[in-house]
C-alpha cells in the first residue's frame, strides 16, 4: 500500500532484534544515484546524535512504523549532505513547477510507493500532493490516529502531480548541480507560459531559472515577462550573459529592456553586445518608447518595388527572416525612398511575374519616428493594419511597427 | 535591380532631440518610476484608520481632550518600523507573508494563523459594515438599503477592476479622508494647546485614561495590514532597487496616517470634550453631535469620513483576508483565476462580505459584541505575526544583506514588545472588564 510522507515522519523504527532505535525524521533523495528513490532514513535519538539507515536497510514500512533489516551498530551517524534532496526541507511547504500544469504549486504532501528488492523495502517517491488531502493530513497527522485521517481526506477531491512532471527551483547553483536539477522540461514551454510561471516565484528563484536557460528560451521568456522584472533580472545577471541573451531578442525588444535599466548598466551590456546589433539598438534607445520610433523593430523585410513576385519569392527564401517579419514586405523605389506596403498573403495569390508595385496596399501610410503613440493606435485601429513603416525626414523607411507591438502597449496601457 | 545602392542609400536617422524635451523625458521618467512603487504603503496605513478606529479616536478626543495627541509620535514610529520591516521582506525576496511563514515555520503553523486571522478578519469586516450603516443613518439613509448597497459596491469593484484601476480609487480614497481636515478646521480649535501636548507627553495614571492610550495603539496597528502591505509590494512587483522609493511611501503612508488621527482627536476635542459631550461611543454619535456645535457643514464631513474608511476597509478586507489564506495554504488566489479554478478563493471572500454585510442587517445584532471580539483577537494575533516577522527579517539566507541591523533590530523588538503588551492589556480589559458601555 503507498505511503504518505506524512505517515513516515515521526514513524518509530525497530532494528531486525526488535529494538528501539530511534524516530524518521527526515529523508532523503539522491538524485545522483536514483530520480526518485528514498536513498537515506535521518533517525533521530533525542540528544544522542542522530543515525542514518540506507534504503537497502529497511525491512518494512508502514504508517508510523519503520523496521529495518540490520542492527543498530551497522547504521552510520548523520552527516549532513548537500546532495541529498531533504523531502521535509527541500519540499514540503515549497513551491515546485508543475510542468504539464504549467503552473506553479505549493507542495502539501508526498506519495511513497513501496517496492520490494532483495529483501528490502525501498520507497519510491511517485506523485507530490498539492490538495486538500494533504493539507487535511498536514494538519492532524500525529494529533489523530492513521486510520481516521485516512479516512477522512479520503473523501476529499485529489489533487497531485506526478514525481516526473516535477520541476524543483533552487536558486542555489552549487546545489543545483549537485541535485541534478535541469530545466529542460522549463524550455520545452511555451515562453508566455514560463514568463507566468516565473512571475509567482521569488526574485532569487527567477533569477536561478533565467540563469540556466538557454539564451534563446531566455530572451523569449524575458520578451514575455513583466517588464519590472525583467530590469531586476538583467540587473542582477551576468553582463556577458545578460549580452548573450539580448542579442537573442529582437531589437526593439532589447532597446525596451535597455531603456528601463540605469545608463551605466545599458552601456556596461551594449558594449559587451557585437558592434552591428549593438548599433541597431543604441539607435532604438534614441527614440523616445511612447513615440512610432521607440515602438518599431529596425529589421524588417524590404524591397525594390520594381520586383516580380519570383523574385521576392526567391529572395525571401534565401534570407533568415522570423515569421512576423514576414507579414508585410516594405517596398522602395529608386531613391530608396518608401514607397508602399504587400501583404505576404496577397503575394500569395499574386501571378509570377507581378510587379510589387501593383500589389501594393491603399492608402499608403506611414509614419514619422517621433509620431506619438496613440497616432499609431488610431492608424492601427482605422484602417486594420497588421504592420505599420516608420520612415525619417528623407521620407526613407527606418522601422517596422507590427500589430503585436500595439496589442502589447495597448495591454499594458 | 542594384540593392547595393539601395542599401547603401539606406541610412537611419537619428530623431532630433532638443535639451528641454530630454529633461521633461527625464522628469516623466523620475515621476513614473516613483509611481511605479507608491501605493501600497500609503493605503495600507490609511486603511487602518478604519471605522473601528475612528471610534477609538473620537472616543480618546471627547473624554480627554488634546492630552492624549504625545502619543500619536511614537505611534508613528511603531507604524513605520513594522511596516517597513513587512516592506523590506517584499521588495527583497518577492514573496507574500503568509508565503514566508508557509516555508519557514510549516503548515500547521500557518494553518493557525490563517484560521485565526479568518475569523479576526471577519469580525473587523463586520465592524467596517457596521461602519457603514452609522454614517449613512447621519445622512438619513436606513441600514437595509445602504448596507446592501454597499456590499455590491465592494463586491463589484473588486471582481470587475483590475489592479490598477482599483489601486487608483483605493489612492483616491486614501485623499478623502483630507474631510477630517477641514471638519477640524471648522471646528475652530486651539491649534497652540494642539501643538503643545502632541509633542510634551502628558502620562496620566489614570485607568482609563491608559485604557483609551492602548485602545489608540491597539486599533492603529492591526495584524492583516501586514500581509496585505508586503502583498502590494510582491504584486507591484517592486524589486530590491525600488527599495528606497518603497521605504518612503511606508513612511509617508505612517505619517498621513498619523495626520488624519491627529485631526479627528483635534476636531472631536475642540467641540465634544470642550462642550462635556464625553460620553461619546462611536464615531456616528459624534458625527450627530458636531452638527450642532461646530455646524453642518463638519458633521456631514465627518460623517462622511466615516463613510469612506468604512467603505475603503470593507473593499481592502475580503480581498486581502481570501488572498492571504490561499497562499499560505497552497490554493489558487486571486481575481484572474474563474471559479471553478480557485474555488475555495472565491468562497472566501463571499463568505467575507456576505457574512460581513448579513450580520449588520439582523434586527438584533450584538454588533457591540463583535467590535470586542475583533479587538480581542487582533489583540491574540498581533504578537503571533509580528514575532513571525521578526524572526523572517533576521533570516540572512532569505534576506541577505537587507537582514535589520542591530539599531534596527533593538528599535523593532522594543516596539513590537511594548505593542504586544499593551495589546493584550487591552484583550484582558475587553474580555473581563466592560470598560466601555454598550450602546444603547
Amino acid at each position: 500500500m503507498d505511503l504518505y510522507a506524512t505517515e513516515l515522519m515521526g514513524a518509530k523504527t525497530y532494528d531486525v532484534a526488535g529494538n528501539y532505535v530511534g524516530r524518521v525524521r527526515e529523508f532523503f533523495i539522491e538524485p545522483a544515484e536514483a530520480p526518485n528513490r528514498v536513498s537515506h532514513y535521518l533517525l533521530s535519538r533525542g540528544h544522542f546524535q542522530p543515525l542514518v539507515a540506507k534504503h537497502n536497510q529497511i525491512a518494512s514500512v508502514a504508517a508510523g512504523k519503520m523496521e529495518l533489516s540490520v542492527s543498530e551498530r551497522a547504521l552510520e551517524l548523520y552527516e549532513p549532505n548537500d546532495s541529498w534532496l531533504a523531502v521535509q526541507k527541500d519540499l514540503l511547504d515549497q513551491q515546485i513547477i508543475d510542468t504539464r500544469g504549467r503552473k506553479v504549486v505549493r507542495v502539501n504532501d508526498v506519495d511513497l510507493t513501496p517496492f520490494r528488492t532483495n529483501g528490502n523495502v525501498e520507497l519510491r517517491l511517485t506523485q507530490v500532493d498539492v490538495g486538500l488531502p494533504g493539507a487535511v493530513r498536514r494538519l492532524l497527522q500525529g494529533v489523530v490516529p492513521y486510520a481516521v485521517v485516512r479516512k477522512l481526506q479520503s473523501k476529499l477531491p485529489q489533487s497531485a502531480i506526478r514525481w516526473e512532471f516535477v520541476n524543483l527551483v533552487e536558486p542555489d547553483p552549487m546545489r543545483r548541480v549537485k541535485l541534478r536539477i535541469t530545466h529542460e522540461k522549463l524550455e520545452d514551454l511555451h515562453p508566455a507560459d514560463l514568463a507566468e510561471i516565473m512571475e509567482d516565484l521569488s526574485a532569487a528563484e527567477r533569477q536561478g531559472i533565467i540563469a540556466s536557460l538557454d539564451e534563446e528560451t531566455a530572451a523569449a521568456v524575458l520578451a514575455e515577462l513583466d517588464e519590472r522584472l525583467t530590469t531586476q533580472i538583467v540587473e542582477k545577471l551576468d553582463p556577458e550573459k545578460a549580452a548573450d541573451i539580448l542579442e537573442e531578442m529582437a531589437p526593439d525588444a532589447a532597446a525596451d529592456l535597455l531603456a528601463d535599466l540605469s545608463k551605466e548598466t545599458s552601456d556596461e551590456l551594449l558594449d559587451e553586445m557585437p558592434g552591428q546589433e549593438a548599433d541597431e539598438v543604441r539607435e532604438l534607445l534614441e527614440f523616445d518608447p511612447a513615440t512610432a520610433g521607440g515602438m518599431m523593430n529596425p529589421q524588417f523585410a524590404y524591397m525594390g518595388e520594381d520586383s516580380t513576385r519570383e523574385e521576392v519569392l526567391e529572395w525571401m527564401r534565401g534570407e533568415e527572416l522570423n515569421y512576423d517579419q514576414l507579414d508585410t514586405i516594405v517596398l522602395l523605389d529608386r531613391l530608396a525612398q518608401f514607397s508602399g506596403t504587400v501583404p505576404v498573403a496577397r503575394l500569395l495569390l499574386a501571378a509570377r511575374d507581378q510587379r510589387m508595385a501593383e500589389l501594393k496596399m491603399e492608402p499608403l501610410l506611414s509614419l514619422p519616428p517621433d509620431a506619438d503613440e496613440k497616432e499609431v493606435f488610431e492608424l492601427f485601429d482605422k484602417y486594420n493594419l497588421r504592420m505599420l513603416t516608420v520612415v525619417d525626414k528623407e521620407h526613407q523607411p527606418i522601422g517596422a511597427i507590427t500589430v503585436d507591438d500595439v496589442v502589447s502597449r495597448l495591454v499594458k496601457g | 535591380m542594384d540593392w547595393n545602392a539601395i542599401t547603401a542609400k539606406f541610412d537611419r536617422v537619428r530623431a532630433g532631440d532638443t535639451d528641454l524635451q530630454k529633461k521633461i523625458r527625464g522628469l516623466r521618467r523620475r515621476l513614473t518610476l516613483l509611481l511605479a512603487v507608491v501605493g501600497p504603503g500609503l493605503i495600507t496605513s490609511n486603511v487602518d484608520n478604519d471605522a473601528g478606529g475612528i471610534s477609538v479616536y473620537t472616543q480618546a478626543g471627547a473624554q480627554y481632550g488634546y492630552t492624549l495627541l504625545w502619543s500619536l509620535i511614537p505611534m508613528t514610529i511603531a507604524l513605520y518600523v513594522t511596516e517597513e520591516m513587512c516592506a523590506r521582506m517584499g521588495v527583497v525576496t518577492g514573496k507574500g507573508l503568509s508565503d514566508l511563514i508557509r516555508e519557514e515555520f510549516g503548515f500547521r503553523s500557518t494553518f493557525f494563523v490563517m484560521i485565526t486571522g479568518f475569523f479576526v478578519d471577519l469580525a473587523n469586516v463586520v465592524a467596517e459594515f457596521a461602519g457603514v450603516a452609522a454614517s449613512m443613518q447621519i445622512f438619513g439613509v436606513s441600514k437595509y438599503v445602504a448596507v446592501p448597497i454597499a456590499a455590491i459596491v465592494v463586491w463589484g469593484l473588486v471582481i470587475r477592476g483590475t489592479y490598477r484601476q482599483v489601486e487608483v480609487i483605493f489612492l483616491f480614497a486614501c485623499v478623502l479622508y483630507l474631510s477630517y481636515v477641514f471638519s477640524a478646521i471648522l471646528a475652530k480649535p486651539d491649534w497652540l494647546i494642539a501643538a503643545k501636548h502632541t509633542v510634551i507627553p502628558n502620562l496620566n495614571l489614570n485607568s482609563g485614561y491608559l485604557l483609551m492610550l492602548t485602545g489608540l495603539v491597539g486599533t492603529t496597528i492591526a495584524p492583516w495590514q501586514f500581509f496585505y502591505l508586503q502583498a502590494g509590494f510582491v504584486e507591484k512587483k517592486v524589486g530590491p532597487r525600488q527599495y528606497r522609493q518603497a521605504r518612503a511611501d511606508v513612511l509617508v503612508g505612517s505619517i498621513s496616517c498619523m495626520l488624519i488621527v491627529f485631526f479627528i482627536i483635534v476636531c472631536t476635542a475642540a467641540t465634544l470634550y470642550k462642550n462635556g459631550h464625553r460620553d461619546i461611543t462611536d464615531a456616528a454619535q459624534a458625527a450627530a453631535a458636531l452638527i450642532p456645535l461646530a455646524g453642518k457643514g463638519a458633521g456631514i464631513l465627518f460623517a462622511f469620513g466615516l463613510l469612506n474608511a468604512s467603505l475603503f476597509a470593507a473593499s481592502i478586507l475580503p480581498l486581502s483576508t481570501a488572498h492571504v489564506i490561499c497562499e499560505g495554504l497552497g490554493f489558487e488566489a486571486g481575481l484572474d483565476h474563474k471559479f471553478k479554478e480557485a474555488p475555495i478563493f472565491y468562497w472566501l471572500y463571499t463568505i467575507l462580505i456576505v457574512v460581513g454585510a448579513g450580520v449588520v442587517l439582523l434586527p438584533n445584532a450584538p454588533l457591540w459584541k463583535i467590535l470586542i471580539f475583533s479587538q480581542v483577537g487582533n489583540g491574540i494575533w498581533l504578537p503571533v505575526v509580528v514575532i513571525f516577522i521578526l524572526l523572517l527579517v533576521n533570516r540572512r539566507d532569505l534576506m541577505g544583506d537587507y537582514v535589520n541591523t542591530v539599531t534596527f533590530n533593538i528599535v523593532a523588538w522594543v516596539t513590537a514588545i511594548a505593542m504586544i503588551a499593551l495589546t493584550l492589556v487591552l484583550t484582558y480589559t475587553a474580555l473581563f472588564q466592560q470598560s466601555v458601555p454598550p450602546p444603547p
